[in-house]
């Protein structure tokens, strides 16, 4: 079982690699779109490694689902996220840290939910699962 | 000028490698503004040909179904120029194939004009890590249709030009 710290390392070191990222940027805050530059393409590419670095198989749209909310109007009202769409949220993505999101749940701070940390925690699920 | 950067396969295992050769004309435009009196090919057009050997790869791998466009080259390194009269070999692995996309790694060998081209030998003179998306099948089929633009024509002949020769060699041997 790898522990925490091993499994940042490897998330880490992969981010570095597919983002040309230098690895003092990466922080477990550090979110991948505002602070370490990843574009939408970005997100299938580091899929691809962290099955290959773990061994894992990632579904489409468990670990960076997309449109989450299909521009449901009980899951956003007025470029914020309702409660209903928070609880949404929580179910589809457990491993995301909503706790300052939730303070102002704004549509456009949702990619601040995809952290170092978040992907951390993820694997850590996912490897805890593996059979 | 036709956009085609490889002239013919050597080897091609579905899903896995594939090796694809080009060899380097003064002929070719680009040698003359590239550069005058010392004619290089320009590092984007051996990766070119590089994501031509691998985009074919991603491509055949699903019977050229899907729409392969290059995304994103994740890595380039060259260590040195590639100089008209030499023959380039793009040897290219698939590392990674799923519905959303592919990634490949290739190394490029430069062959100096005389030695036989065939199999690599000696440093890489370049290598790079290359991720191809597959166009979102519902989306792409609104903008453009059924036709494949991407393995309309001269990329998907390739193979079959491979194919036939192979078949000559086999059938003379």
């Amino acid at each position: 079982m790898q522990s925490q710290e091993e499994i940042y390392q490897k998330v880490s070191a992969t981010l570095v690699e597919a983002l040309n990222v230098e690895e003092e940027e990466i922080k477990p805050t550090a979110t991948l779109q505002g602070d370490l530059g990843a574009e939408s393409i970005d997100f299938l590419d580091i899929v691809f490694r962290l099955e290959r670095e773990f061994g894992i198989k990632i579904p489409r749209n468990e670990l960076f689902p997309e449109s989450i909310f299909q521009g449901d109007p009980e899951f956003v009202l007025n470029g914020k996220v309702t409660q209903k769409g928070l609880d949404e949220l929580r179910q589809k993505m457990p491993f995301a840290d909503l706790a300052k999101f939730e303070q102002n749940p704004d549509l456009t701070a949702i990619s601040d939910l995809f952290t170092v940390d978040m992907i951390t925690k993820y694997i850590e699920t996912k490897l805890a699962t593996k059979v | 000028m036709r956009w085609i950067w490889i002239d013919r396969f050597l080897k091609f295992e579905h899903g896995k490698t594939a090796r694809a050769v080009k060899k380097l004309s003064l002929a070719e435009d680009y040698f003359e503004q590239h550069l005058p009196g010392y004619p290089i090919m320009p590092a984007c057009f051996i990766l070119e040909g590089l994501a031509q050997t691998g985009g074919i790869l991603v491509g055949e791998a699903n019977d050229f179904k899907e729409k392969v466009v290059l995304a994103k080259i994740t890595s380039a390194r060259f260590q040195r120029e590639a100089i008209a009269g030499e023959t380039l070999l793009y040897d290219v692995e698939l590392v990674t194939l799923r519905p959303e996309g592919a990634s490949i790694v290739g190394k490029v060998y430069a062959i100096p004009p005389g030695v036989t081209a065939g199999e690599p030998s000696g440093t890489p003179i370049g290598e790079a890590e290359i991720f191809f998306a597959h166009l979102d099948q519902s989306r792409s089929q609104q903008l453009f249709g059924d036709h494949n633009f991407v393995f309309s024509g001269e990329l998907k002949h390739l193979l079959g030009l491979a194919k036939a020769s192979a078949q000559r060699t086999e059938g003379a041997s």
